[in-house]
């Protein structure tokens, strides 16, 4: 691209997405952004200047080509900017809502460089929605069947990413999800508002036509063993069970009604519907004033639910300040706009209960930063003397999952971390075991979905390879 | 889908359902759990297997009318099918030969005991069993429990069958009696188990209970089941459901299990209203 014609692109400003009133949504689980018109799309691509050495693909964990991408969507060619995407991306509906576009793509953006980044995001999101809505969605041409056959166990984003890769290079693959359907985390945890979930049935229907298995209610470790998929006619295994056990923070009250981990409450209400309830079945304490404990993706994941369960007030507890809190920035500002309080530099040391056991109150103490830790944040430190109560009738703990013990029980030769997390190589997947792969967050512990996507396609492509080859 | 093969009314509100759910009666042992979703709509409840035939690839599960979910479950008919049936859950029992083992099992807890008391059997243990109801209508599974004890002891809370009392004043008697117990196994509602592990405490008898609190996924990712064991917190569905009982907190299991009574009970008023009517004049009774 010649420099006048970069100079002028760079001049367009970054398009916003419209999204509903904050008033408004606060009062619904509809998605919050609208999504970009065609129109908006077309501009914002143009504001890509094309970059001989795209610095923003190589930021992208899954390797998107996205100045490709974005350039098919400036020409109006949004369906093949879709099928571009979905070269590389098995979920590009779900990524272009989730991902931490800022810290990946969009960081090392050069437009961005002298003023706003390309919402590469965005784009990601209207190619696929595009796509989807316009019923155009292409089955990719699958080669001749291998004969082989792989087993993924957990159908969140890692697994059916593994899915997706594997089928395409035609081995059969089957997924085992535990619950009831399949998305992991992306049915269970992230809500409607954010993700709805008609976009990660589309998603999954998408490669049950490309012909993977997807076999629900099937929880590996009880129903059947690893050992016993291996020997039972599975050439390989991938584990992306996710983070699946919740961390409490052992103190006094925990146990009191009225206090969830994130999990559950975003479960109830995400995946069982519970803000439907009569409607459908499963409740959920709604409560008058809400307390959230963390500074995640995943608290403020929870206190915007909670938010739209309409109680007379939402408080997020965290022990740091703002700065150091992991949640998108983005969601921070929904969430502030939406009425969301906060405290911060604030610990809770112990949750008050009344007579029949329900949560009344949370005593908490103030922090104050000491010296950094090894995570480079400044660890937080009580202040001696500064306890406070605050009334609450709902408390979520949303400080974090440890790993699930469901298939190390019965996989004893599985190598596991000291927090119980099993031991992956990072760029194969493979573990100690052979013919057995994992990764996401059962290697990482809590990541995001991205990170999870990106393990998916690196054992992805090393199980072709031990496919193909036999060599482990 | 998992088809009802059989349906059996066992007593007032307790049916005995039998479920097309062969990789699952093929793997489950005594003491484990399924999670079941009825329909679309449904929530995830958690209910023991009393039994499985792994030739025919059923299981069988016991159910107790107290709310909507295992009303309308109560209701299907042989032929219908429930939506979702995931298991086998939870760790199994741990079975050998404990010398006298004491299986006790009260109101729709005996469902859970049976198998238990089966495998113990099967173990060479020698297995006294003490199963109790409210009332006479309401006991269950007494044949079975036979056929699996040496010694079968019954109660009624209202003297209309069997022993005047509790199933703790036998055990009692048995304790008084100078009888070696090797392990007291308990599966009832919850203040009959805080009860069996208050008399064997002093005793220092082995005492397991089998939980039932309230579960959403059952596979230890949501803690909606956790309880206090030996000041611990514990996950009944990856953890149990079986713990000793002297270790547990039982009065805070009962105060969580009543986390949603006042939804349950609008969620009944509800059904009975809309749907009851309908599900009676189809079962015809």
């Amino acid at each position: 691209m010649d420099p006048k014609e970069a100079k002028e692109r760079m001049k367009i400003p970054r398009q916003d997405m419209p999204e509903q009133d904050p008033g408004e949504r606060v009062r619904n689980f509809y998605e919050v952004a609208y999504g970009y018109t065609p129109e908006q799309a077309v501009t914002e691509a143009r504001r890509c200047i094309q970059c001989k050495t795209p610095l923003c693909a190589a930021g992208c964990p899954v390797g998107i080509d996205i100045p490709w991408f974005v350039r098919l969507i400036a020409e109006g060619k949004f369906v093949e900017a879709a099928w571009k995407l979905k070269e590389t991306n098995g979920l590009p509906a779900v990524c272009g809502r989730v991902c931490p576009q800022e810290d990946q793509c969009e960081k090392v953006c050069v437009t961005g460089k002298r003023g706003k980044p390309v919402s590469i995001g965005r784009l990601e999101r209207f190619a696929a929605d595009y796509e989807r809505e316009h019923g155009e969605t292409a089955i990719p041409e699958i080669p001749r069947r291998t004969g082989k056959k792989v087993a993924v166990i957990g159908g969140g984003p890692a697994g059916l990413t593994v899915a997706g890769d594997l089928v395409k290079r035609g081995h059969g693959v089957t997924v085992f999800e535990a619950l009831h359907t399949p998305g992991g985390v992306l049915v269970y945890g992230i809500p409607e508002f954010r993700l709805p979930k008609n976009i990660v049935a589309a998603e999954v229907e998408y490669l049950r036509r490309m012909g993977v298995e997807m076999e629900c209610n099937a929880v590996i470790g009880k129903l059947e063993t690893i050992d016993e998929l291996l020997s039972g006619g599975f050439d390989a295994v991938f584990i992306g069970t996710g983070a699946g056990l919740p961390y409490f923070m052992n103190i006094p009250g925990e146990n009191l009604v009225g206090v969830y981990s994130a999990n559950e409450y975003l479960t109830r209400v995400n995946l069982m519907r519970a803000y439907e309830f009569p409607e459908y079945d499963t409740p959920v304490i709604r409560g008058r004033r809400v307390v959230v404990v963390g500074g995640g993706n995943t608290a403020m994941d929870s206190a915007r639910t909670a938010l739209r369960l309409c109680p007379e007030e939402v408080t997020m507890i965290y022990r740091r300040s703002m700065e150091e809190m992991p949640a998108r920035v983005e969601e921070i500002h929904h969430g502030a706009e939406e009425g969301l309080k906060f405290q911060f530099l604030t610990n809770p040391v112990r949750f008050v209960g009344d007579d029949e056991g329900r949560l009344k109150a949370v005593e908490c103490v103030r922090m104050g930063l000491g010296s950094p830790d090894e995570s480079g944040r400044r660890r937080p430190v009580p202040a001696e003397g500064s306890e406070f109560c605050m009334d609450c009738d709902v408390a979520i703990i949303a400080v974090g999952n440890g790993a699930n013990p469901l298939i190390p029980q019965t996989t004893p030769d599985l190598k596991l971390t000291k927090w119980n997390n099993i031991v992956a190589d990072g760029e194969t997947g493979r573990t100690g075991k052979k013919g057995v792969f994992a990764g996401g967050d059962i290697v990482r512990g809590g990541a995001t979905v991205i990170l999870a996507m990106g393990d998916g396609r690196r054992a992805a492509n090393s199980i072709h390879e031990y496919l193909t080859t036999g060599v482990w | 889908m998992f088809e009802i093969k059989e349906k059996k009314k066992l007593a007032h509100l307790v049916t005995l359902l039998r479920v097309k759910a062969p990789r699952i009666a093929e793997k489950r042992k005594a003491g484990q759990f399924v999670v079941l979703r009825l329909n679309e709509h449904g929530e995830r409840i958690p209910l023991t297997i009393a039994d499985s035939d792994p030739v025919e690839g059923t299981i069988t599960i016991i159910v107790q009318e107290v709310g909507k979910t295992t009303a309308l479950l109560s209701n299907k008919l042989e032929g219908d099918a429930i939506l979702d049936v995931v298991g086998p859950l939870g760790r199994p029992t741990h079975i050998e030969n404990y010398g006298t083992a004491v299986c006790v099992g009260g109101g729709i807890g005996t469902a859970v005991t049976y198998p238990i008391g089966r495998a113990l059997k099967e173990a060479g243990c020698k297995v006294v069993s003490v199963i109790g109801s409210r009332t006479k209508d309401l006991l269950i599974l007494e044949d079975e429990m036979r056929s699996v004890s040496d010694e079968l002891f019954i109660t009624t809370d209202d003297g209309s069958y069997g022993h005047h009392g509790f199933v703790t004043n036998v055990l009692e008697e048995f304790i008084a009696g100078k009888r070696k117990i090797g392990m007291v196994i308990a599966v009832g509602p919850v203040p009959m188990m805080r009860a069996v592990a208050q008399v064997t405490r002093p005793h220092g008898i082995l005492t397991m209970v089998s939980l039932n609190p309230i579960m959403v996924d059952g596979t230890g990712m949501c803690g909606s089941c956790r309880v206090t064991i030996a000041g611990q917190n514990r996950f009944v569905c990856v953890d149990g459901p079986e713990f000793n009982g002297h270790e547990v907190d039982f009065n805070e299991l009962i105060r969580r299990n009543r986390s949603y009574l006042k939804e349950e009970r609008m969620a009944m008023e509800e059904f009975v209203y809309h749907e009851g009517a309908r599900c009676y004049e189809r079962r015809g009774d």
